[in-house]
C-alpha cells in the first residue's frame, strides 16, 4: 500500500530527489506525507497537490494518491 | 479548443495560421481574433539572463491550462481557443507562451485572451530557473496583479 511523492524546482534540488513511492501506513494526510520523506515540518511557503489539485496541509490522503510538493509557481510579472 | 505544451521552440503566428484553417467549423463565424504572445527577455529582476529553464508538472499543468481555457469558454461566448506553452530550454526572443482566441465580437476575444493568460499565470504549476551571469537561479515568484 502505497502513496507516490513528487518534489519539484527548489524543493526537489533541497531534497536531492525527484519522486519517491512511501509506505501508506501511518500517513492520514498531506503534511504527514512531507514529514515521511523530508524529515522536517511542512514550511509554510511550500505548495502541495493531491492528484494534480492544490491541497492544504490537513487534506486527507488516501492509499494510491500522488502527493506533490513545490514552490510558489512563478509565471511571471502581470 | 486546444491546449499544447512543447519541448522545442515554436513560431506562435505559425501555429495559429494552421490552427485556424484546420478549424473548418470556424470559417464564417468569427469575427475577432485576439492573440497574445510572452517572449524570454535577456533580462529579468535586475539581471541579463543568457537562458531560461521552465519546469513544470506535466499532468497537473496539462490539467489546470485546460480548466482555465475551459473556463474562458464558460464566461465568455467564444468560439474557440488555442493554448500553446513551451516548457525545457528557452533562449531569449524564445516565445513561452501564446493564447489565441476566437469569438463573433472583439470583447469577448480580448476579455477571455486576457482572462486565460491572466489565470495560468498564478495557477499553471511552472517554474523558472535563469542562467545569468552570477549561474543558475530559480526565479521569485511575482506579487499578483488583483
Amino acid at each position: 500500500m502505497s502513496i507516490t511523492v513528487r518534489f519539484f524546482a527548489s524543493v526537489r534540488e533541497r531534497l536531492g530527489k525527484a519522486q519517491e513511492i512511501i509506505d501508506s501506513a501511518g500517513i492520514s494526510n498531506v503534511a504527514d506525507v512531507w514529514k515521511q520523506s523530508a524529515r522536517t515540518a511542512l514550511p509554510d511557503n511550500l505548495l502541495a497537490a493531491v492528484n494534480m489539485e492544490y491541497a492544504r496541509p490537513d487534506q486527507p490522503v488516501r492509499d494510491g494518491d500522488e502527493v506533490a510538493f513545490f514552490p510558489p509557481v512563478t509565471g511571471g510579472a502581470p | 479548443m486546444t491546449v499544447r505544451l512543447l519541448a522545442a521552440a515554436f513560431d506562435p503566428w505559425r501555429e495559429i495560421v494552421r490552427y485556424q484553417s484546420a478549424q473548418p467549423d470556424l470559417a464564417g463565424k468569427f469575427g475577432a481574433t485576439t492573440v497574445f504572445v510572452g517572449t524570454l527577455r535577456d533580462f529579468n529582476q535586475g539581471n541579463a539572463v543568457q537562458a531560461m529553464t521552465l519546469e513544470h508538472y506535466a499532468s497537473m499543468t496539462e490539467k489546470h491550462l485546460e480548466r482555465v481555457a475551459r473556463e474562458a469558454a464558460v464566461r465568455w461566448p467564444i468560439d474557440d481557443l488555442l493554448v500553446i506553452h513551451r516548457y525545457g530550454e528557452l533562449r531569449p526572443n524564445d516565445p513561452i507562451v501564446c493564447v489565441a482566441v476566437w469569438a463573433a465580437h472583439r470583447e469577448a476575444a480580448f476579455a477571455a485572451c486576457r482572462y486565460v493568460i491572466d489565470e495560468l499565470k498564478t495557477r499553471a504549476p511552472f517554474w523558472k530557473q535563469e542562467l545569468t551571469e552570477k549561474g543558475r537561479r530559480w526565479a521569485a515568484p511575482e506579487p499578483r496583479a488583483k
